[in-house]
């Protein structure tokens, strides 16, 4: 476990590292705003990768670079041993790559949408019709599948949508925030298609907000924070940087900041967090401890509706990394 | 060149699909073409023109008028003679419609002539057919014209001091002598009327390249709803080069374009007449006129935002160009400056083309017109695709 991104093993290409990704320090930047700072990942086959961060924290960014969309300023990147750039459309079949937004044509049947792909990514005439039926198999979508995919529901769009990306049989597979609208039946189905590829052997790369997502999913997380990677490892390593802390969220309402304040001073309280509905406090014995911390917060005059006490998890570690919500 | 094919082939996929494209492209020009035909161009004035003769004269003058000038224009199926006894009748054909004009020959009408003595030939036209009552006055002058010619010729051929009292049967014999010569000049017009389309083909041919500069738009604005809806990001990422794209788009415009042109070509052929001229040579009309509208819309697409401002911006590009191209009315004939500036337009240059064409011309006659316009086109493309460079990054 690292908590910080030049703690990461990364190596160049040329060094024969048999990692599907290798990055080494990108960077973007537009402007004076600074996207990605030196970022480096490795992803070994097989290996499900979960990118964690907020909104804007810069996951697109980083995937565009190594899907091959984007240039990056500085820094390296390979696929299965190849460089990646924007211009080299050779490396780029190792990948699939699914955009966060739904990126198919309406107007087109979902037949005609992977056909379309199929052939882009210099599949044969007998290869495309076979690599088709087959998808739209493992996507649900083949009773319908010629039906203009304008007329489909959300999910089934959604489906659609990263169906293209498994079409060649990438190395590696990049899902930029999949489940993000779908309702829960299109939801599940995507995670258990995304495990299921992951037992098959393929690599994943996965953005997302939800920490229930990366949870199940990733073998290893890395926590991305206003571009910078700022922790990676499993759940297990992630959750210990909290310590044996227990996470305590205190519904109040009232002066909730003097009533953080008086918390944070007790013995054994690491942190503490107005939220708009309370208090989140991270308490190394919350089980003891409850009693005085509820009776400190109500000392303030905040009136408490509601107390739960949880063992730390992904949020937790975000909260304890940076002060901030994930869903901030 | 492989995925350029997959791509132009899935957009061209897509158009097909969109029936508002095919109105566009096919059915808007057509309709048109043939409207403004109906309203504007031959096909709105009625032939043959029908015409009234009254010979109160019953001399020479009024005999050579009726035998000579109409019945010839009669054989011709341009005019229907029909006489009247009186002017009073004739007016009263006119004012009822039942003839377009009438011509008058007065009583005394080839004496006066005769005499070198003040002369007149009256029209009297129906207030419902303008154009055939202007014929008739353009008959009648041109009549009068002859015979002032055959007088001014009579004049000459006298000595200074013959006698007044020359026999009528030496008058007569150097009138006819002088009306039977040989025009000693002859005007004809090979700048313009030969070259002039008629009106089955102009309009066909105008909104034909009018509706050009919207059809090529469906196929290079694309790009940028590919933008905007997401699956640029999907064409980038895939394996194939980046400007494959871009080609692939500007294929489409060009395929579109050639496509929906050739078929208006063919259908107003058909259907209302045209003339086109020679097939090569039309096509490479053609060829070069969807470079250059497809060079243009891919301008306009480069700088705007999204395909909604392209297809804005791109629409007033069109009529602009259009308008100064001449394609509603010859704006040439203004002359001047209006004149100059329809040549920065690659719709004067098609008509222009178009124009060459006519009379049996070959294809080499379309030549400085097809120039012109791929000049246009190596501009507008050169200038758009250091541009929508810019489109291809997400």
């Amino acid at each position: 476990m690292t908590t910080s991104s030049t703690a990461v093993p990364a190596q160049a290409a040329s060094t024969g590292d048999t990692a599907v990704l290798l990055c080494r320090k990108l960077r973007k930047a537009y402007g004076d705003l600074v996207a990605v700072h030196d970022l480096s990942l490795r992803i070994a086959d097989g290996e499900t990768y979960g990118l964690l961060g907020p909104n804007g924290a810069g996951k697109t960014t980083a995937i565009s670079m190594v899907a091959g969309v984007l240039e990056p300023d500085t820094g390296e990147i390979a696929i299965a041993g190849e460089p990646v750039t924007v211009r080299d459309a050779r490396t780029k079949r190792h990948i699939g790559y699914v955009p966060q937004e739904i990126a198919v044509y309406p107007d087109l049947s979902a037949r005609e949408n992977l056909r379309f792909f199929a052939r882009l990514y210099g599949m044969s005439r007998a290869e495309v019709r076979a690599r088709t039926e087959d998808v739209l198999a493992t996507i649900g979508l083949r009773e319908r599948a010629g039906e203009l995919v304008g007329k489909y529901s959300g999910g089934m769009q959604r489906r659609l949508n990263i169906g293209i990306g498994l079409l060649h049989r990438p190395r590696l597979l990049i899902l930029d925030e999949p489940t993000v609208g779908v309702d829960p039946q299109s939801r599940r189905a995507i995670l258990d298609s995304v495990e299921a590829l992951s037992a098959e052997g393929m690599a994943v790369l996965y953005t997302t907000h939800y920490m229930e997502e990366a949870e199940r999913l990733c073998d290893r997380i890395g926590v991305l924070d206003e571009g910078r990677l700022i922790a990676e490892g499993t759940v297990r390593e992630l959750t210990s940087l909290v310590g044996e802390s227990d996470q305590v969220h205190v519904a109040a309402a009232g002066n909730l900041e003097a009533a953080a304040r008086a918390v944070r001073d007790l013995p054994g309280v690491r942190q503490a967090t107005v939220r708009p509905d309370g208090i989140d406090v991270i308490d190394a014995d919350a089980r003891s401890g409850l009693a005085r911390l509820l009776a400190t917060v109500a000392a303030t005059g905040a009136s408490i509706r509601s107390v739960s006490v949880e063992e730390p998890d992904l949020e937790a570690v975000f909260l304890h990394l940076t002060g901030k919500s994930l869903r901030e | 060149m492989r995925a350029v094919l997959i791509i132009a082939g899935k957009d061209l996929r897509q158009r097909l699909r969109d029936r508002s494209a095919i109105l566009m492209a096919l059915v808007l020009p057509l309709v048109l073409a043939f409207l403004f035909n109906l309203v504007f161009g031959s096909a709105a004035v009625p032939r043959p023109f029908r015409y009234a003769v009254v010979d109160l004269d019953r001399g020479p003058i009024a005999q050579a008028f009726r035998t000579d000038v109409l019945a010839d224009l009669e054989r011709d199926g341009v005019v229907k003679l029909r006489t009247s006894a009186t002017e009073d009748e004739a007016r009263q054909l006119a004012d009822a419609g039942t003839v377009d004009a009438a011509f008058v020959l007065p009583a005394g009408l080839s004496a006066a002539a005769q005499s070198g003595q003040s002369a007149h030939l009256d029209v009297i036209g129906s207030v419902d057919a303008p154009t055939a009552t202007d014929v008739a006055r353009s008959i009648a002058a041109s009549y009068a014209a002859e015979l002032t010619s055959v007088r001014l010729a009579i004049a000459a051929a006298l000595p200074e001091d013959h006698d007044d009292r020359m026999p009528p049967q030496q008058l007569a014999d150097l009138a006819a002598r002088a009306a039977a010569a040989t025009q000693p000049v002859v005007v004809q017009d090979t700048s313009a009327a030969a070259k002039l389309l008629d009106s089955a083909t102009f309009f066909p041919a105008s909104m034909a390249v009018f509706f050009l500069f919207f059809t090529v738009q469906l196929g290079v604005s694309s790009l940028l709803d590919e933008r905007s809806g997401g699956t640029l990001r999907r064409l980038l990422a895939a394996p194939v080069p980046q400007w494959s794209v871009l080609l692939g788009k500007l294929l489409t415009s060009v395929i579109i374009g050639v496509a929906s042109t050739s078929v208006l070509v063919m259908a107003s052929a058909v259907l209302m007449g045209s003339h086109w001229g020679d097939p090569l040579g039309v096509g490479m009309l053609v060829v070069a006129g969807v470079l250059a509208a497809t060079g243009v819309t891919a301008l306009v697409a480069s700088v705007a935002g999204n395909a909604e401002q392209a297809g804005s911006w791109g629409a007033v590009v069109a009529v602009l160009l259009g308008l100064l191209g001449g394609v509603f009315f010859p704006i040439a004939q203004v002359g001047g400056l209006a004149a100059t500036a329809s040549l920065l337009t690659p719709h004067a240059w098609f008509l222009r083309g178009l124009g060459e064409l006519q009379g049996g011309a070959g294809p080499q006659a379309a030549l400085p017109a097809t120039g012109a316009m791929l000049a246009f086109a190596a501009v507008t493309f050169a200038i758009a695709l250091l541009r929508l460079g810019k489109v291809l990054r997400p």
